[in-house]
């Protein structure tokens, strides 16, 4: 473990924290300059989260340590994550552990500890919001594991940092079937599950509407300041995470600060472009009924058991 | 130049595949015209691949006849049928997460059944032949359990399409006549289909051949 691997970790971590609300706000922005708007500025989440902050939390009556422990949980399982992920190079003291299903895990484990603190206040739209949450995410996670493993054959691993680091070497897989249905069914796994517009209306606080926002109904000040920024930071997890695997251009593979620097740029760049199609899409679609949602995601497993089976019978041996 | 034409393949192949599982995901019809068309410009860019790669002069003018056909005849004609009143969306007789199942099922099928033709001459034109058999699988399930009209006629034309993939990536394209032939047919196949519409229609006042039943009394 050298001194550069522990500082692209770090910075890797940060960037991620920091980048997390500012997406956020460039979400918003975009959204409000297409529909005529002048909008609050990119910088309105972190304003709003840093005011959040400086708040007491206020606990519902009856509710127990699970409503105190999810967001930090929440919080540490997305900065895991965060570290873990070749977001900006493949060279990170982490990048032996980025397994796949390690970092599919941790996921999971934020979702599940929220969705038990909605359960625990005892409100009806918690229990709502966390029964739907996790119908969601029981589809999501198989779209995620077989989309990704699908890209795994050509590295002969399932770690990321080793998949990423095959990509940038071979740029020739990244215009095969396999990254088209990949990519595809990833879009899709992204907007199910940061809770964007087809799936989830982030915006929103119509009961009938709403998944995340009504499982954080009783949270306040800090706490509430945490969850929005964890959330935050999933939705860079995942669109971060799409973008590396489908443009890998500028993933630092070598050690080096020139290389560091390029790559975080080159991050950047990349949840910019991903960013302004999903802020700007979303302004052309419909929230989806409930019942359509599984549809949608039904689409995402299959396109990703698709590419799994081309992956194995189409790539192979023709390269 | 091998490397390349072995990406360029297996990506329209990869785009016909994807084009026909969401054909079943979607049920607004004017958006499946525009995955037809989309499926069939991709088909014409996999003749047009293969052509360039045999150097094939007759069947580089066939990736531009099938462009034409496929990519904007038909769409054109099927839309004329589309903006009709009843024809916006299709409702399926088996829902849509159980027909995406179907579709990776139909998917493994074609893989397993196909892999003693592959394993004959195991180059990167004949490997993609299983995305062929795929759609016209596909399509052939789509003449099964969609009840519009026009959903119909998406599966046909579907199976034209799987049937004419697995031709040119097996035999580099079958004599220009009989593909001719066959691509005319089908262009009758949908004149004839229009004309049946709008009897249907101007009869039912819609085009679900549910209806259609009621002749047997």
């Amino acid at each position: 473990m050298t001194v550069f691997s522990v500082v692209t970790a770090l910075v890797q971590v940060v960037l991620v924290a920091a980048v997390g609300p500012i997406l956020v706000g460039v979400l918003r922005q975009l959204r409000a300059r297409v529909e005529g708007r002048v909008g609050a500025g990119i910088l309105q989440p972190w304003r709003d989260l840093i005011k959040l902050l400086r708040r007491e939390p206020i606990s519902a009556a009856g509710t127990s340590w699970v409503l105190i422990l999810a967001p930090v949980v929440l919080m540490g399982t997305s900065l895991a994550v965060a570290v873990l992920v070749p977001y900006v190079s493949t060279r990170s003291a982490t990048a032996n552990s980025s397994d796949l299903f390690a970092v599919v895990a941790l996921l999971l484990v934020g979702t599940v500890v929220l969705t038990l603190a909605g359960l625990d206040t005892g409100t009806a739209f918690g229990g709502m919001g966390a029964s739907r949450e996790i119908t969601i995410a029981a589809l999501v996670e198989p779209a995620v594991l077989l989309a990704v493993f699908a890209l795994s054959p050509p590295a002969g691993s399932t770690n990321l940092a080793v998949i990423v680091a095959r990509r940038v070497s071979d740029q020739a897989q990244l215009a095969s079937p396999v990254s088209l249905l990949v990519v595809v069914a990833l879009m899709i796994v992204t907007l199910a599950e940061a809770g964007r517009l087809p799936v989830d209306n982030p915006a929103t606080h119509l009961e009938l509407t709403m998944i995340h926002e009504a499982m954080v109904l009783e949270y306040s000040g800090r706490d509430l300041a945490l969850v929005e920024w964890a959330s935050s930071i999933r939705l860079v997890i995942l669109l971060g995470l799409t973008a590396n695997l489908f443009l890998p251009w500028g993933v630092a593979t070598q050690a080096g600060a020139l290389a560091l620097l390029v790559g975080v740029v080159a991050f950047l760049a990349k949840l910019l472009l991903f960013g302004a199609v999903l802020g700007i899409g979303e302004v052309f679609i419909a929230k989806f009924r409930l019942f359509r949602v599984p549809e949608l995601l039904a689409g995402a497993v299959v396109l990703g058991f698709l590419a799994v089976m081309a992956a194995f019978f189409l790539v192979q041996g023709s390269g | 130049m091998s490397n390349q034409f072995v990406q360029a393949l297996n990506l329209a192949a990869g785009l016909i595949l994807l084009t026909a599982v969401l054909t079943l995901w979607i049920r607004r019809v004017s958006t499946l015209v525009r995955l037809i068309a989309l499926q069939g410009v991709a088909l014409a860019v996999l003749v047009g691949t293969v052509a360039w790669h045999g150097h094939d002069r007759q069947l580089g003018l066939l990736a531009f006849g099938i462009l034409a056909l496929k990519a904007f005849v038909l769409p054109y004609l099927l839309r004329r049928v589309s903006t009709q009143p009843g024809e916006a969306e299709t409702d399926p007789l088996v829902n849509v997460p159980a027909s995406l199942l179907a579709a990776a099922a139909l998917a493994a099928i074609s893989y397993a059944v196909t892999r003693p033709l592959v394993a004959l001459v195991p180059s990167a034109q004949v490997r993609a032949t299983p995305v062929g058999l795929t759609i016209a699988l596909i399509g052939l399930f789509v003449l099964l359990t969609r009840r519009r009209a026009v959903s119909q006629v998406i599966g046909f034309i579907l199976i034209d399409n799987g049937i004419a993939v697995v031709a040119f990536l097996t035999t580099s394209g079958v004599p220009l006549v009989v593909e001719l032939g066959s691509a005319l047919d089908v262009l009758l196949a949908i004149l004839v289909l229009q004309i049946l519409t709008n009897r249907i229609q101007a009869v039912f006042g819609d085009t679900d051949l549910d209806g259609l039943r009621e002749l047997r009394d």
